[in-house]
């Protein structure tokens, strides 16, 4: 298992690498001009000199590879370099805001984890059954509704029609401390938002293993030894039915990446998502190749989990290595 | 790491997880305290500065909050002295500008202003090395010296009659900016300046904190707090003034429509410079053609766009000067008269086809028009313009794009562009009109190329006598009338909703941005809210 995971982690440096270029390379590519981006309004009445010189300064008119490579090396060496939409070091930028983005991705990770099991459960003891068609059909339109558009009716509902919960920000817009009441309570619309955004996958996942176990053998041989409905559930049928959920787990977390992205938006969650989007648009390499890398870790690390939970769950499978 | 020992390590994960969305389900409701203070102000923005270093371009047009300029605009517009001690001295036919600094002033780390800052403020915009977009403003200046410690002489290169109106540029500290890298030192986000606010913290894509500055030299505000939400979204924007969450914000029209007779909130509609026009670009063959450019002027209906598009909160556009400007000619007023233009286009040889589109020799009356993509109002502009202009003949297809797209296109493409800055006349129509400038950049996007016109825009630059600087501009307007190389359509008021409680408030007339500088907030550290400790 540990082998497993170190192999995992040195196949991992090239694909790093491999997407830094490509974020480059992609980035050079689009229609997008940094040095547009960076002058903002200004850049329309300035003059071409002056926009020129900019670009100079801002070094985005050397070649492709190079602009890439120095930016490899100083990495490499701890420096990211600096970012030129926020006007700051690029590790500041990611110091100041992946905590909130992680506190936020985490508690909605959970919320749809949990919530999406329990009613998984629920559902595949009785299919068909009231709960399950009611929670079943939920999910399915909650899959297709996108994140922003949930963010916004949870505004609607909860902040301004029954006003018990903040409508954005990480504190309140008059207060400057981050105090831990203040933060709980600006956290629950977004987390919530966002793990439900989330949650008809998990559900739907568990449900279906956990009503396929119920059909199996060893189930149907758990109940004819007359083991309480209670350990059917829960110690096999979930048991077996959570496998493809496990693998699930993984690959969502880019699925969660890209949520984040909308309601941290709408809810002027100041996370790094919003950056990332601020990054791409206004081509600021140094940003954006950094927030790749890290995006790129998180799914990669993702995987890694959902493997070992998969052998952890079922000792049939074991650890490739 | 064993199997059993793994899944003890994933239940902590969990469980700690867990106790953190426990606790963030707990205590609803309590986030309504503090944002209603009597001596505090959250109001909602849709911008936010790139930076706030007025090195790098914040607050170059004043009203900056944290920093003063050598002088500030007041209400109607007008210069007054700020850290100067009075308007400059203007010698040497318009060529030197000397200014007689304030005494005493501090900056708010405590360490006193003086001249040697201002040289080291306009110095660091000038040099190539500094990323301002916005250098180019300051291009009359030839040097900048210091005489003694309260007195600064600036030596211009030509006499440059609105010199003085650039001077409201935020003056930064040489002792904390001039040890960094000017580009992305701490300066850039943590700023200090004189001004009557002190920042307090910046989250990005979120809000700006301000605290008052209880040694600002024009005396301690008395809205201690003051905040500035940045909420791009209109929709969001007015919800979460809505919830009580903001005590002001600036809306479109027709959000703010919603809030009129609204107990405790007060609509203000600031009056603007902000215009909208289509530019004619001179090597189109159809747009560049006198007669057709006349004939488009007169097709469209600026007053239906005003009431359809703008709900009333605007007024036509004739050139960039606003009709209720002191600036503007009267008499250069044109009327929506459909058959006029089609006259001017029969007289011209524009004849109708069969599909009613007009043709002359062989050319067919049809041009693409570009509007940015995403921007509703100019989407809006362009579509009823691209009607109009089909009643009278003319086939002109909207495209949508962004600027990277339009940019290449301007030379031969129509574009529905904005623009406008109110604090001199020089400001919007030397950089649109001057022929010298086709093309460069984002200047004169329609190569408008008229001899009269580039006399008349380089004599108000230069004249000193105001009297000679209205003459020249009634030149430019009434050139612009008889040959209009862009169809100006509106000029757009600015909508905000404001709690009641701070009192009557005022607003300046404002440029093309907005919401960050000006709105009603524009003179936040004068409000005197209803509660507040006198």
């Amino acid at each position: 298992m540990a082998r497993m995971t170190a192999r995992r982690a040195l196949s991992a440096v090239p694909v790093l690498i491999a997407v830094t270029f490509g974020v480059f390379a992609v980035a050079a590519a689009s229609p997008f001009d940094p040095v547009k981006a960076y002058a903002g309004t200004a850049g329309l009445t300035a003059s071409q000199e002056n926009l020129d010189q900019l670009r100079a300064n801002l070094g985005v008119d050397r070649p492709l590879v190079t602009r890439w490579w120095d930016w490899l090396t100083s990495a490499v060496q701890g420096d990211l370099g600096v970012s030129s939409v926020m006007r700051m070091p690029v590790a500041d930028v990611i110091g100041e805001r992946a905590g909130w983005s992680l506190l936020l991705a985490t508690c909605a990770f959970v919320i749809a984890i949990l919530l999406g099991t329990a009613l998984g459960v629920l559902a595949a003891r009785r299919p068909r059954g009231a709960l399950d068609r009611c929670v079943s059909s939920a999910a399915y339109t909650l899959e297709a509704a996108p994140a922003f558009w949930l963010g916004l009716l949870a505004i609607w509902v909860f902040a301004l029609t029954l006003d018990i919960l903040p409508a954005g920000g990480l504190t309140d817009a008059g207060s400057d401390t981050v105090t831990f009441g203040q933060v709980a309570t600006h956290l629950v619309l977004p987390a919530a938002v966002l793990g439900i955004s989330q949650l008809p996958w998990f559900f739907l996942y568990v449900r279906q293993g956990v009503t396929d176990a119920l059909d199996e053998d060893p189930v149907r041989g758990a109940r004819a030894r007359g083991l309480s409905e209670r350990t059917v559930l829960l110690g096999h049928a979930l048991r077996s039915g959570m496998l493809p959920m496990l693998t699930l787990i993984g690959s969502r977390v880019p699925e969660l990446i890209t949520g984040a992205l909308l309601v941290e938006t709408v809810f002027s969650w100041p996370g790094i998502a919003a950056a990332t989007v601020q990054a791409a648009t206004s081509v600021d390499f140094s940003l954006l190749a950094a927030l790749t890398v890290l995006a790129t870790a998180a799914v990669l690390l993702g995987n890694l989990l959902s493997d070992l939970l998969y052998g952890l769950a079922d000792p049939r499978v074991g650890f490739d290595g | 790491m064993r199997a059993r020992s793994v899944r003890g390590g994933v239940a902590i994960v969990l469980a700690t997880a867990l106790s953190i969305t426990a606790a963030a389900c707990s205590n609803p409701g309590s986030a309504d305290e503090g944002a209603a203070s009597a001596d505090s102000a959250v109001v909602g923005i849709a911008y936010e500065p790139d930076s706030l270093s007025p090195l790098l371009g914040y607050g170059k047009d004043g009203n900056s909050k944290i920093f003063d300029g050598l002088l500030a605009l007041d209400e109607d517009l007008k210069l007054r002295p700020a850290l100067a001690t009075a308007l400059p001295e203007i010698g040497d036919n318009g060529l030197t500008y000397t200014y007689t600094l304030r005494r005493g002033v501090k900056f708010s780390d405590g360490e006193p202003f003086g001249a040697k800052d201002v040289v080291f403020t306009y110095r660091t915009i000038l040099d190539k090395k500094t990323n301002n977009p916005s250098r180019t403003e300051l291009d009359a200046v030839r040097s900048v010296e210091a005489v003694g410690d309260d007195r600064v002489v600036f030596t211009l290169t030509y006499p440059y009659a609105p010199f003085a109106q650039r001077t409201v540029l935020p003056i930064a500290p040489e002792h904390i900016a001039g040890g960094q890298d000017v580009n992305s030192g701490t300066f850039t986000t943590r700023p200090v300046g004189t001004g009557p606010y002190l920042l307090t913290k910046w989250s990005k894509g979120e809000k700006l904190s301000f605290r008052a500055n209880p040694a600002y030299w024009g005396g301690e505000p008395k809205v201690k707090r003051f905040t500035m939400a940045i909420i791009k979204d209109d929709d969001v924007r007015a919800t979460r003034l809505r919830s009580g969450d903001l005590d002001g914000a600036i809306l479109p029209p027709n959000l703010a429509e919603g809030f009129k007779g609204e107990n405790g909130l007060s609509t203000y509609t600031a009056k603007t410079y902000d215009y909208r026009t289509v530019t004619l670009p001179t090597h189109n063959e159809v747009a560049g053609d006198r007669a057709v450019r006349r004939a488009l002027d007169i097709a469209v209906d600026r007053e239906a766009m005003v009431d359809a598009i703008l709900n009333g909160a605007g007024k036509p556009a004739y050139g960039p000067v606003p009709t209720d400007s002191e600036w503007f000619t009267k008499g250069t007023e044109r009327v929506h008269d459909l058959g006029a233009a089609k006259k001017i286009l029969d007289e011209a040889g524009w004849k109708p086809g069969k599909d009613g589109v007009r043709t002359k020799d062989g050319v067919r009356a049809a041009f693409p028009l570009w509007y940015l993509t995403g921007d509703k109002l100019r989407q809006e502009h362009a579509l009823a313009y691209a009607s109009d202009a089909r009643k009278a003949g003319i086939d002109i297809t909207t495209e949508a794009g962004t600027w990277e797209v339009i940019q290449p296109r301007m030379k031969q493409d129509a574009v529905l562009a904005g623009g406008g800055s109110p604090a001199d006349p020089d400001f919007d129509q030397y950089a649109l009109l001057k022929s010298t400038l086709a093309g460069d950049g984002f200047n004169n996007m329609a190569w408008y190329d008229n001899k009269t016109v580039d006399e008349a825009v380089e004599a108000g630059r230069r004249s000193g006598d105001p009297a000679a600087r209205k003459t020249a501009y009634d030149t430019v307007q009434r050139e612009l009338a008889k040959d209009p190389g862009y169809t100006f359509l509106t000029h757009i008021d600015h909508v905000y909703v404001v709690g009641s409680r701070f009192g009557d408030l005022t607003t300046q007339v404002e440029p093309h941005d907005h919401g960050l500088a000006s709105g009603p907030w524009w003179n936040v550290e004068k409000w005197n809210p209803e509660g507040a400790d006198t």
